[in-house]
């Protein structure tokens, strides 16, 4: 490499290029956006989670002050505008499909959960359509709540497509094969869990600002999105059904994500469609209630898990039987998130002869749950790791030797587990002990005794981690009932002075993709990184693509780019052969340079550039001029991250509060482009996790109504409830892609519930504590100790 | 309606606004400055922090009408020209942001917040951050930024 690559190539911490205009208050988020002459929309949304609407009475708020228009689901379907759809089913264990529900954009007939849009109200500023929703009256006829999911078989039929309100009863991998496992164990050990319900809150609220221009008939939407070309292909091709071409969407600068804006949601079809109807532009902005209220949450899963060891304690076999609450819609990625991302995942880092489990998803009056962070892989991982835990407890041994006798031996990768994957390639034990080194695991022992004489529970635990992402081989995607191609998309184009403008699929969304794109092609053409700017968000100007969720950025949307950038190589050789009158076999293509071999003979690449633009002397009878490729990129496989994380806390016995007070995460990523960024995505996926295993807990009163509904209620992580984070890494390159690649956003999120809890239940395992749900919450934390006295004192 | 006028950045704003504008919908929607930013409705998110006459203030919390002649600095005014502020420069260097969307006002309260205490320790600003919530950078890497910004700013630790 020449000393530009070095400075700011593939494995560079470069500091993002994107980062000014947002340290200025310059960046532009959609609600930051305004159109003249737009209007405001006002949503009204049901107070009740289920009940038959018997009539809507919309006068009053037709003649308040400022409102333009009053519409109900009626005029939407009078328009025969269609709702949002499913984007993955999964077959059901009797050969019966997924019941799919309609889902109309606004209420019809019935409500199905607290939020659930009954009319948009149109008017000159937001407060007048919010004063002129209050004048809507709503008579409806109260039906029985479906809250409790694991139940919800036997509450009140929500959908009449949905019998015992059960949207799919899913499963994966040999139930007898796993039983006889099982039943010729030495041990069984058995545990339930649950993986609280979470709200993904990103800090951007959810925003749409939609115009029609009559002149022809087209469309143009700025969204909070994190895949604009999805929400285009969604919105024209099944809810408006309009051509492509006529629908512009743009997903400016996006203020965080977590699955939350990967969907259409309701809000931004009808502010579409009202857009062509009033013949204004429309914009609607979320407040953080509706936020909590109608952005999809994440997670709701209780698991029954049974696992299996021999006379040696290695693992026989593992059945898990779930029940996940998948809320009053079908979201689009609700369905395979806890099956195909889920159970494919239960064999985790460990060597398992048999695995059966079983996936029942539940239709409830509360929100849609689709993807957070992590989206299947934190419930597998928990519900594994927290076993594995327990079991390493019940037969007393090291929970860190349990692991390791039973990691798959890193010479049998590739590895194919009973659920589905092939593990392409992997090496677990370094990342087991380099993260009990960073954490001076073999010491704990004296820092728990200091932390008693203090009058505190000091305690460990461990979580070790795969993941299936870089989302995906688009045949396995369609086998396994996905309606989508999963591949991705990038054109480079090289201007005429050598400089690089890159047009990818991917979708940054705080994930620093400016950079790290731009490091790769700088890298691998041997020129400045300032020179090459990367393009993103809108359908316009990007090729068609599939966005960003699943860690997919860099090892499918970065891969792509690396196959436009060899093409542009293999056609600036043809280009430099001509120049240099010499056999496009002798061209090396080295530090920017093409050089013919064994001579001193040779062009710079802004040389090839302005030759293909300036084509005076240029192979055109064999060539076209010009320098611009796409790529199409379609992984072979997933990639799959792997990582030990150990959390150390201390539990105060007088007010049960639980304070982590060490961290070490050691991650094997395959290479890394940009460690800094890798790292900052390390630290935001641990907090979310350790914010689920501590704080956040969506809660449903019995009557569907959403208790924590704001930031009074909704514990999210502060800055003085987290530790620093020491991350370190192993490295074996993916063989999947050509950047070895594999990807780093969910892993923390993935990675930390279980061993924080594992912490937790070791610091209170000397009072006989076994088990601690999520969050531990100091309230609940201080009962359990007071339990365990209490019966001490039996 | 009522007319409000105060200082933003340095400039005089004048206008003609509803009695209950928010001091964060005069900056945004009236005067048209978007980088002051509204995450949540119940004051907890901190990305509407500004500065009032020097002291943080979350600007979703007070009306315009309160802030009639103050002297108020948003994130569009911290830096001078094109020479970012050092906490603005710190954030930069140690990757303090990810999305972006609570950095201004994560940036406006760790500015006051060292003005006042130029030697703050890791635990001051932890606990001086509780009003600010960011979700992408589990805040190790805001308390460096922090931390860097301080030392810029002339503090010792």
């Amino acid at each position: 490499m020449n000393e530009v690559t070095k400075i700011d190539g593939i494995g560079s911490s470069v500091r993002r290029t994107e980062d000014k205009k947002f340290l200025t208050g310059k960046g532009k988020y959609t609600d930051d956006i305004n159109r003249p002459g737009q209007v405001q929309a006002y949503f009204l949304r049901s107070d009740v989670a289920h009940a038959k609407i018997k009539k809507i009475d919309i006068k009053n708020a037709q003649s308040a002050p400022g409102v333009i228009g009053v519409f109900t689901g009626d005029d939407i379907a009078a328009d025969k505008v269609g709702g949002p759809i499913c984007g993955w089913v999964v077959p059901c264990r009797d050969g019966s499909a997924t019941k799919e529900p309609p889902h109309p954009l606004l209420a019809q007939g019935k409500v199905r959960f607290v939020g659930d849009a009954i009319a948009v109200v149109l008017a000159e500023t937001a407060e007048q359509a919010k004063s002129g929703a209050e004048l809507i009256d709503v008579d409806y006829e109260e039906l029985s709540p479906v809250v409790d999911f694991e139940n919800a078989g036997d509450g009140a039929q929500i959908h009449d497509e949905v019998p015992n309100n059960c949207y799919f009863d899913w499963e994966l991998g040999d139930e007898k094969a796993t039983a006889d496992a099982l039943s010729g164990a030495k041990k069984i050990v058995k545990l339930r869990v649950r993986n609280n319900r979470l709200v993904p809150n990103a800090m951007e609220p959810r925003c749409a600002l939609a115009e029609f221009d009559n002149l022809d008939d087209s469309y143009t939407l700025h969204t909070t999105s994190q895949n604009p070309h999805l929400t285009r292909l969604v919105l024209a091709a099944f809810m408006f059904a309009i051509p492509e071409s006529k629908l512009r969407v743009i997903a400016p600068d996006v203020g965080g994500g977590f699955g939350s804006k990967i969907y259409v949601y309701i809000e931004e079809a009808v502010c579409v469609w009202a857009s062509k109807k009033v013949g204004r532009p429309v914009k609607w902005t979320a407040d953080r209630t509706q936020a909590f209220l109608t952005d999809c949450h994440g997670r709701d899963h209780v698991n029954d898990v049974q696992l299996g060891l021999d006379e040696n304690n290695k693992i026989v076999g593992l059945r898990v039987d779930t029940v996940c609450n998948l809320g009053a819609y079908l979201s689009a990625f609700s369905v395979v998130v806890p099956t195909y991302l889920h159970g494919t995942l239960l064999s985790g880092q460990y060597d398992i002869p048999a695995i059966y489990t079983n996936v029942k998803g539940m239709a409830t009056n509360t929100v849609n749950v689709d993807a957070y962070r992590g989206a299947g892989r934190p419930e597998a991982t928990y519900l594994l790791e927290r076993t594995m835990e327990t079991a390493a407890r019940e037969v007393g041994m090291d929970p860190a030797e349990f692991r390791r006798i039973n990691f798959i031996p890193k010479d049998a990768f590739p590895y194919q587990t009973q659920v589905a994957l092939q593990y392409d390639i992997g090496d677990y034990e370094p990342h087991l002990d380099k993260a009990m080194e960073m954490i001076d695991y073999s010491n704990f022992e004296k820092r728990r005794a200091e932390a008693a004489k203090r009058g505190m529970y000091r305690g460990i635990g461990i979580s070790s981690y795969i993941e299936a992402c870089g989302l995906a081989p688009s045949a396995v995607v369609g086998a396994l009932g996905g309606r989508v191609g999963l591949w991705e998309s990038a054109s480079v184009r090289v201007n005429p002075t050598g400089t690089i403008s890159v047009f990818t699929g991917s979708h940054s969304h705080g994930q620093g993709h400016a950079t790290t794109f731009a490091q790769i092609v700088a890298d691998k053409l041997g020129i400045p990184m300032e020179n090459v700017e990367v393009v993103h968000g809108d359908t316009d100007k990007t090729p068609f693509g599939m966005g960003s969720y699943g860690s997919r950025s860099l090892a499918s949307g970065g891969s792509a780019i690396s196959k436009a950038v060899d093409k542009i190589i293999n056609k600036s050789k043809k280009i430099a052969a001509h120049l240099l009158e010499a056999s496009e076999d002798d061209i090396d293509f080295k530090d920017g340079k093409f050089v013919v071999g064994g001579t001193d003979k040779e062009k710079a690449f802004g040389e090839i550039a302005l030759a293909a633009y300036v084509p005076h002397n240029y192979p055109l009878e064999t060539l076209e001029p010009g320098l611009e490729e796409n790529a199409f990129y379609d992984p072979t496989n997933f990639v799959y991250p792997s990582g030990t994380h150990i959390a150390e806390v201390e539990v105060d016995p007088a007010t049960g509060v639980v304070q982590v007070v060490d961290w070490a995460a050691c991650d094997d990523f395959g290479n890394l482009v940009n460690p800094m960024i890798v790292e900052g995505q390390v630290h935001g996926g641990i907090a979310q996790g350790i914010g689920q295993a501590l704080l956040e807990d969506a809660h449903y009163d019995e009557n569907g109504q959403l208790l924590t509904a704001s930031y009074m209620d909704y514990c999210m992580p502060r800055a003085d409830d987290l530790p620093s984070f020491k991350v370190g890494y192993t490295t074996t390159p993916s063989t999947v892609n050509d950047l070895g690649v594999k990807g780093c956003g969910e892993a923390g999120a993935i990675a930390s519930p279980p061993a924080l809890i594992n912490a937790v239940i070791d610091a209170l395992s000397p009072l006989g504590v076994t088990d601690m749900s999520m969050p531990a919450t100091p309230q609940k934390v201080w009962k359990a100790i007071q339990d365990s006295q209490s019966v001490a004192a039996e | 309606m009522g007319e409000i006028s105060l200082k933003l950045n340095g400039k005089l704003e004048t206008r003609d606004v509803a009695d209950n504008t928010l001091l964060v919908d005069f900056i945004r929607e009236h005067v048209g400055l978007t980088g002051t930013h509204v995450g949540c409705d119940t004051s907890q998110c901190g990305a509407c922090v500004i500065h009032l006459d020097g002291v943080s203030v979350k600007a979703c919390t007070i009306l315009a009408k309160q802030a009639e002649g103050a002297d108020i600095t948003t994130i569009e005014g911290l830096a001078d020209g094109d020479e970012l502020h050092p906490m603005q420069e710190a954030f930069h260097e140690n990757h303090g942001l990810q999305c972006g969307f609570c950095t201004p006002g994560m940036v406006m309260s760790a500015v006051e917040m060292v003005t006042k205490n130029k030697d703050i320790s890791e635990d001051e600003i932890r606990e001086g951050l509780e009003g600010n919530i960011c979700r992408c950078t589990g805040y190790h890497n805001i308390v460096q930024s922090v931390k860097a910004g301080a030392a810029k700013m002339g503090g010792k630790n």
